[in-house]
C-alpha cells in the first residue's frame, strides 16, 4: 500500500505543486534554525554577563554549552539560509526577474548584517580566554544583535510580497522603482514586530523545555535549573507580548489583504456584526463552518474596533481569488490557540515567581514547560503558513500570480524529494547531536556544581 | 554607481574565489591525502579556517545577492537553465557547512566523525566543481533561450567538456590556494613539506586541467584564446601571473607565509581578471546573444540603493573582517 500511495503522490505532483512545496519545505526548515540564531545569542549574553560579574562558574557553564549547540544551529542555519538565496530564483525565477529590484533593498542590507554576525561569531566561539573579557562578551551581543537586524530585514521583504509597494504596475511593466519605499510598505512594521517577538516566545519555550526536562530527570538540577531560569523569563515576557501584537498584525491584513483575512476567518459573507469564529470545519461549497464556537460582533470588533462595522467576506473576491480557506483558517487557529496557551503559561510562570514560590520544586510544575517544548515553534510554522498560503492564489498580492511565476524546467518534484531527504536527514542528524550535548553536560561541566 | 556595484560584483566573486576557494582546497586537500597524515592535516585546517569559515562564505551570498537585485535578467536567466548544477552545488555548499560544524561541534568523539570526513571532504571538492561548471556554462555560449528541447534547454547547457574543464580547473585553484595557505600555518619542516608537495601536485593539475579548457575551447569554437591573449590587458595579466608563479616557486621552501600567499592571492587575481576583462560587459554569453551587465539590470534607483547599501555596509565590515583575521593569525586556535 505504502509505495503505491508515494507513486501516486509523485504522479499527481505537477511541478507547480512540487515548486510550492519545495518552498514551503526550505522556509520551513530555515526559520527554526533562524528563531533560533536571532534570540540563543541574547540569552547566552545574559549567561554569560552574570558569569563575567559574579564568577559563579554555573554561568561560564552554561554559556559555553550553549553556545556549542548554537554552533551547530548557526551553520545549519547558514546553509538553509544560502540555499533559499538561490531557491528564489530557481524556482521563481519570474518573480524574481521584476521583484528583485523592488525589495532587494532589505536583502542588500541584510548582507551587511549577514556578514557581522559571522565575523562577530568567529570571535565569540572562539575567543574565550582570549581577549577582554567585555570585548568577548559584546561580540556575543552583536550576533544576537544582528541576527535580529536581519530576521528584521528578510520579513520586511516578505511583507512587500502582502503589501507591495515602491512601483507602479502599468500595463505588465513595473515603473516608478523606489526600493525604500517598497522596503518601508505597510505591512513591515506589524510583521517584523510579530515575528521578532515569536521568535523569543518559541526558542524560549523550546530551551526552557529542555532544561525543566532534565531538571525532572534529576541530572545536574543546578546547571539546568539556571538555565532554565534564563530562558523562560525571555519566553514568558514575549509570549505575554504576542496576542498583542497578532492583534495588530490582524487589523493590519483586514485592511492590506481582505481575502486572507476572510480565509483566516473563514468568513464566507460580508455582513455588519460579523462573529469571530473558534475552530469548526469550514465548507467551501455550502459556505458555512459547521462546529464552530461563534462569537457575534467580536470580529468586527477586533477588525475593525466596532461591532456593527462591516467585515469583508470571501464572496466579494472572485472565486479565481479565494485563498484555500480551511489550511489558512485551520492554521490560524492553531496560532491562536497555542498563542493563548503559552500566554497562560507565562502567566502561571510569574504567578510562581511572586506569589508561589514551593511551585518551583513540584514536578507538575516543571513538566508543564516540558510539555511546551515544540509549541512556540508549531506555531511559528502556523503562524506562516497563515501568511503564505493566506496570500495565495498571489506571489505579489494582486498584481502577479503564483502560478505565473514558476520556473519553467519540469522535473521539479525530483528536485523536492532530494531536499526533503536532505533536510529530513539534516533534522535527525541536529536532534541527535543535541541529544549527545545535553548527555555530556555531566561529563564536560560538572565541575562544582 | 553602476560602475560601484559592477566592482563590488567582481570583488565578490574574487574573494570567494581565493577565501572560499582556500576553504574548499583544505578539504579537497585532505581528500589527497594518505590516511596516516589525515588527522594532522585536518588539525592545521581546522586552525586556519574554524573562526573565519562562514564569514568566508558570505562572498557568495553578496555576490547573488547583487545579481538578483541589480541584474535581475542575468541571475532569473542563469536559474532556469543552469538549475541542477545550482542544485548540486547548493547541496554541496549543505554537505560541506553542516559536516564542518558536526565534527567540530559533536561533543562525543566516535565513529560518526568518520562519515562527517567522509561527507566533508566529497563535497569539498563536487561543490567547487560545480561552481567552475556554473561559471564556465555562463561563458560557453551553449545557454539557449529560445528551445523547448528539455535536454537542449536545462542539460547540455552546463553537461559539456568545455565547462566541465573549467569545473576542474576551479578545483585545482582552490587545492592550489589552500596548500600555499597552509605551508604558513606549519608547525614542522615535516609538515611544510608535504603542502609544498600538495601544492606542487595541485599546480600541475591546474595546468593540466587549464590546458584542456584550452583544447575544448578551441574545439566547441569559444573564442577563450582571443579574450586571453587578444588584448594588452589580458598578455599583461598572464606574463604577470606567470613571472609571480615562478618567484612562488623559488621561494617556497624557504619564503616568509605572507609573501607566499600574497603571490598565489596575485595569481588568482591576474587569472580572474584575463577571463572577465575582455567579454565584459558582456557576463553571460548565450547561444544566440549576450546578457549584459550594462543594459541587463535593474533601474538607476534600484542601482543607486544597491551601491550605497554595498558602500555602507563596507564601512561596518572591513575593519571588523581585518580585525578577524588578524587576531586569529598569530595565536593557536583551541578546539572550542
Ligand atoms: C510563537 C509563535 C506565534 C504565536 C504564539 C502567535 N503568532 Fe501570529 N504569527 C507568527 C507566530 C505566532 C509568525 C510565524 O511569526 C507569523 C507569520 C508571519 C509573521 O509575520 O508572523 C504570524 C502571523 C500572524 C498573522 C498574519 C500576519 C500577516 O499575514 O501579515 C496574524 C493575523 C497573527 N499572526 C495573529 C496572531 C494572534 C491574534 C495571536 C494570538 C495569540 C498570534 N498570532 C500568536
Ligand atoms: C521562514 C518563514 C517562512 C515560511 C515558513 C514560509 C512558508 C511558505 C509556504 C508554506 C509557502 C507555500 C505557499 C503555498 O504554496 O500555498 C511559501 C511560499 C513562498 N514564500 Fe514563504 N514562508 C516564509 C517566509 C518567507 C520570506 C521571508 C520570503 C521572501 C522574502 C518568502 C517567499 C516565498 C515565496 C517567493 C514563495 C513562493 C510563492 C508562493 O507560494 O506565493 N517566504 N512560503
Ligand atoms: C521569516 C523568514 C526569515 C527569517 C526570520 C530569517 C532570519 C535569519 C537569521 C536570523 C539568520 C542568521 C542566523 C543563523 O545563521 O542561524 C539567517 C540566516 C540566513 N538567511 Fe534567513 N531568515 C528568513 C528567511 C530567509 C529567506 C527567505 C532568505 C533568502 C532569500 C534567507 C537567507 C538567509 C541567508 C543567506 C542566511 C545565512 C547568513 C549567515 O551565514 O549568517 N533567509 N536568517
Amino acid at each position: 500500500m505504502f509505495p503505491t500511495f508515494v507513486l501516486n503522490i509523485a504522479a499527481a505532483m505537477n511541478n507547480f505543486i512540487a515548486a510550492r512545496s519545495q518552498m514551503a519545505l526550505s522556509l520551513g526548515f530555515h526559520i527554526v534554525f533562524s528563531c533560533i540564531g536571532m534570540v540563543m545569542p541574547f540569552f547566552m549574553a545574559v549567561a554569560h554577563f552574570y558569569w563575567l560579574k559574579t564568577r559563579n562558574p554555573v554561568y561560564r557553564n552554561i554559556t559555553k554549552a550553549w553556545s556549542k549547540g548554537v554552533a551547530i544551529f548557526f551553520a545549519t542555519g547558514a546553509v538553509s539560509g544560502t540555499v533559499l538565496s538561490f531557491e528564489l530564483g530557481l524556482l521563481w525565477p519570474n518573480f524574481m526577474k521584476h521583484a528583485g529590484p523592488i525589495f532587494g533593498m532589505p536583502f542588500s542590507l541584510e548582507g551587511t548584517a549577514f556578514f557581522i554576525e559571522a565575523i562577530a561569531l568567529g570571535f565569540f566561539l572562539y575567543g574565550w580566554e582570549r581577549f577582554n573579557p567585555w570585548f568577548h562578551w559584546f561580540t556575543g551581543l552583536v550576533v544576537g544583535i544582528s541576527g535580529i537586524v536581519s530576521g528584521i530585514l528578510v520579513v520586511a521583504a516578505n511583507s512587500w510580497m502582502n503589501s507591495p509597494a515602491g512601483f507602479d504596475y502599468v500595463n505588465g511593466q513595473y515603473l516608478n522603482i523606489d526600493p525604500m519605499k517598497a522596503m518601508f510598505n505597510n505591512a513591515w512594521f506589524q510583521q517584523a514586530l510579530h515575528m521578532s517577538i515569536a521568535a523569543f516566545a518559541a526558542t524560549g519555550f523550546a530551551v526552557a523545555g529542555v532544561h525543566a526536562l532534565m531538571i525532572v530527570r534529576r541530572k545536574n538540577p543546578k546547571f539546568h535549573y539556571t538555565a532554565f531560569r534564563i530562558a523562560i523569563v525571555f519566553a514568558a515576557v514575549a509570549a505575554i507580548l504576542q496576542p498583542l501584537s497578532g492583534d495588530i498584525s490582524a487589523k493590519n491584513v483586514a485592511r492590506r489583504q481582505p481575502a486572507k483575512l476572510a480565509a483566516m476567518e473563514a468568513h464566507f459573507k460580508t455582513e455588519k456584526f460579523a462573529p469571530l469564529i473558534i475552530g469548526g470545519i469550514p465548507d467551501t461549497a455550502t459556505r458555512t463552518v459547521n462546529y464552530a464556537i461563534k462569537l457575534p460582533g467580536m470580529l468586527s470588533l477586533m477588525t475593525w474596533d466596532d461591532f456593527s462595522a462591516e467585515v469583508k467576506g470571501l464572496d466579494q473576491v472572485p472565486k479565481q481569488d479565494q485563498p484555500p480557506v480551511a489550511i489558512t483558517h485551520y492554521a490560524f487557529q492553531v496560532m491562536v490557540a497555542l498563542g493563548m496557551l503559552m500566554a497562560a503559561l507565562s502567566l502561571t510562570y510569574f504567578i510562581a515567581l511572586i506569589w508561589k514560590r514551593k511551585w518551583f520544586g513540584k514536578s507538575w510544575f516543571l513538566k508543564l514547560f516540558v510539555l511546551a517544548t515544540p509549541v512556540g515553534f508549531i506555531a511559528v510554522e502556523a503562524g506562516w503558513t497563515v501568511t503564505e498560503v493566506g496570500r495565495q492564489p498571489w506571489i505579489i498580492q494582486g498584481v502577479m500570480r503564483t502560478a505565473d511565476a514558476v520556473t519553467p524546467m519540469p522535473g521539479i518534484a525530483y528536485s523536492f524529494y532530494l531536499f526533503t531527504a536532505v533536510y529530513f536527514s539534516l533534522s535527525l542528524i541536529v536532534v541527535f547531536l543535541l541529544y549527545r550535548q545535553i548527555k555530556m553536560v555531566p561529563v564536560m561541566y560538572d565541575v562544582g556544581s | 554607481m553602476l560602475y560601484v556595484v559592477i566592482t563590488y560584483l567582481w570583488l565578490a566573486l574574487l574573494l570567494y574565489l581565493l577565501l572560499g576557494g582556500a576553504d574548499f582546497g583544505a578539504g579537497i586537500i585532505e581528500l589527497f591525502t594518505t590516511e596516516p597524515n589525515r588527522p594532522q592535516t585536518r588539525r592545521i585546517s581546522y586552525q586556519a579556517i574554524g573562526p573565519v569559515w562562514e564569514a568566508n562564505h558570505m562572498w557568495l551570498i553578496i555576490a547573488i545577492v547583487i545579481l538578483f537585485v541589480g541584474f535581475p535578467g542575468i541571475y532569473s536567466t542563469m536559474s532556469i537553465h543552469l538549475h541542477i548544477p545550482l542544485a548540486i552545488m547548493l547541496l554541496g555548499i549543505i554537505a560541506r557547512g553542516t559536516a564542518f560544524a558536526f565534527r567540530s561541534y559533536d561533543a562525543v568523539h566516535d565513529n560518526m566523525q568518520k562519515v562527517y570526513n567522509r561527507i566533508f571532504v566529497y563535497s569539498s571538492f563536487v561543490t567547487p566543481l560545480f561552481l567552475g561548471i556554473i561559471a564556465g556554462s555562463a561563458v560557453s555560449g551553449r545557454i539557449d533561450t529560445h528551445t523547448d528541447n528539455y535536454l537542449s534547454a536545462y542539460i547540455f547547457s552546463w553537461l559539456n567538456t568545455f565547462s566541465v574543464a573549467i569545473g576542474l580547473f576551479t578545483v585545482s585553484l582552490c587545492g592550489f590556494i589552500a596548500a600555499i595557505y597552509l605551508i604558513g600555518e606549519a608547525k614542522s619542516d615535516d609538515e611544510r613539506r608535504r603542502f609544498v608537495r600538495k601544492a606542487r601536485q595541485m599546480n600541475i593539475g591546474a595546468v593540466i586541467s587549464g590546458a584542456l579548457v584550452f583544447i575544448f575551447a578551441a574545439a566547441d569554437h569559444i573564442p577563450l584564446a582571443d579574450w586571453v591573449f587578444g588584448n594588452p590587458v589580458g598578455i599583461t595579466a598572464v606574463i604577470l601571473a606567470a613571472v609571480s608563479l615562478v618567484i612562488l616557486w623559488l621561494m617556497i621552501r624557504r619564503g616568509r607565509a605572507r609573501t607566499l600567499r600574497l603571490l598565489a592571492g596575485f595569481q588568482i587575481t591576474m587569472i580572474l581578471l584575463t577571463v572577465t576583462y575582455k567579454h565584459y560587459p558582456n557576463i553571460v554569453i548565450l547561444k544566440n546573444g549576450y546578457l549584459s551587465l550594462l543594459t541587463d539590470r535593474g533601474d538607476d534607483k534600484t542601482i543607486q540603493a544597491l551601491g550605497l547599501a554595498l558602500l555602507i555596509g563596507s564601512i561596518f565590515i572591513l575593519p571588523a573582517l581585518v580585525y578577524l583575521v588578524y587576531s586569529f593569525q598569530k595565536r593557536d586556535v583551541q578546539e572550542p
